[in-house]
């Protein structure tokens, strides 16, 4: 079973990416995704986060087959 | 108490028109706020021919529609409506809409601004401007610019 990540505008160009996906692993953070997912990217330190369209924080944990997000700081309206 | 998603330029006025005739009681509601957000020329001193408002589908819908239900009964509204623009947009056209009906005009008021700054804080989408110079992608606004 797998997490399904996305990243969004600055984000999406920094690591060259919009979607990826990850094995599920019990007791995986959004942090921990971020981490196995990125190359060794360093998370930048203003990275909002969500999961399944919620925003959580990055010590949030991930449960199987969730879609986690990373993006910037909005600027809408 | 829809939110819509729109990658094509709209009339705000035709809209509130439109929404009031079909959703509101005629009668019931005595105040209507509303603000219209216009894409400016300018940004930082610099001019901005256009730019692109890029989002998170799924996750906007959810946060807008989540938005306006809140608002509603939040301020004890008649109806409320968000419309917002994602896509290409050029200078004068409306970016953005948030209307409130209500009985009396302190609750309008007050959740037409609320739609507006929770929806700048939270909503996720993000502008990327295009100016003379090239590309670059929008900071965060302060809640009450």
């Amino acid at each position: 079973m797998t997490i399904n990540i996305q990243f969004f505008a600055s984000l999406r160009e920094l690591l060259g990416k919009q979607q990826t996906e990850l094995k599920f692993e019990p007791s995986l953070s959004v942090s921990h995704v971020w981490t196995k997912a990125c190359d060794g990217i360093a998370m930048p330190d203003n990275t909002l986060c969500a999961i399944n369209m919620e925003y959580v924080k990055p010590d949030a944990i991930v449960n199987d087959g969730d879609e986690v997000a990373f993006f910037p700081p909005v600027t809408g309206g | 108490m829809p939110a819509i998603l729109l990658d094509k330029a709209f009339n705000p006025w035709d809209e509130i028109q439109q929404f009031q005739q079909q959703h509101l009681q005629s009668g019931h509601y005595g105040a209507t706020a509303s603000f219209v957000g216009t894409m400016r020329d300018f940004n930082i001193d610099e001019s901005v021919t256009h730019m692109t408002l890029e989002h998170y589908p799924e996750m906007t819908q959810h946060f807008l529609d989540t938005l306006c239900t809140k608002s509603c009964e939040k301020f004890d509204l008649d109806d409320c409506l968000v419309i917002h623009r994602f896509g290409n947009i050029h200078p004068d056209e409306p970016i953005v809409l948030t209307v409130a009906w209500s009985a009396h005009r302190a609750q309008a008021f007050d959740a037409c601004r609320y739609l507006m700054e929770e929806l700048k804080s939270h909503a996720p989408f993000w502008k990327k401007e295009v100016t003379e110079k090239g590309e670059r992608w929008v900071h965060n606004d302060l809640p009450d610019k």
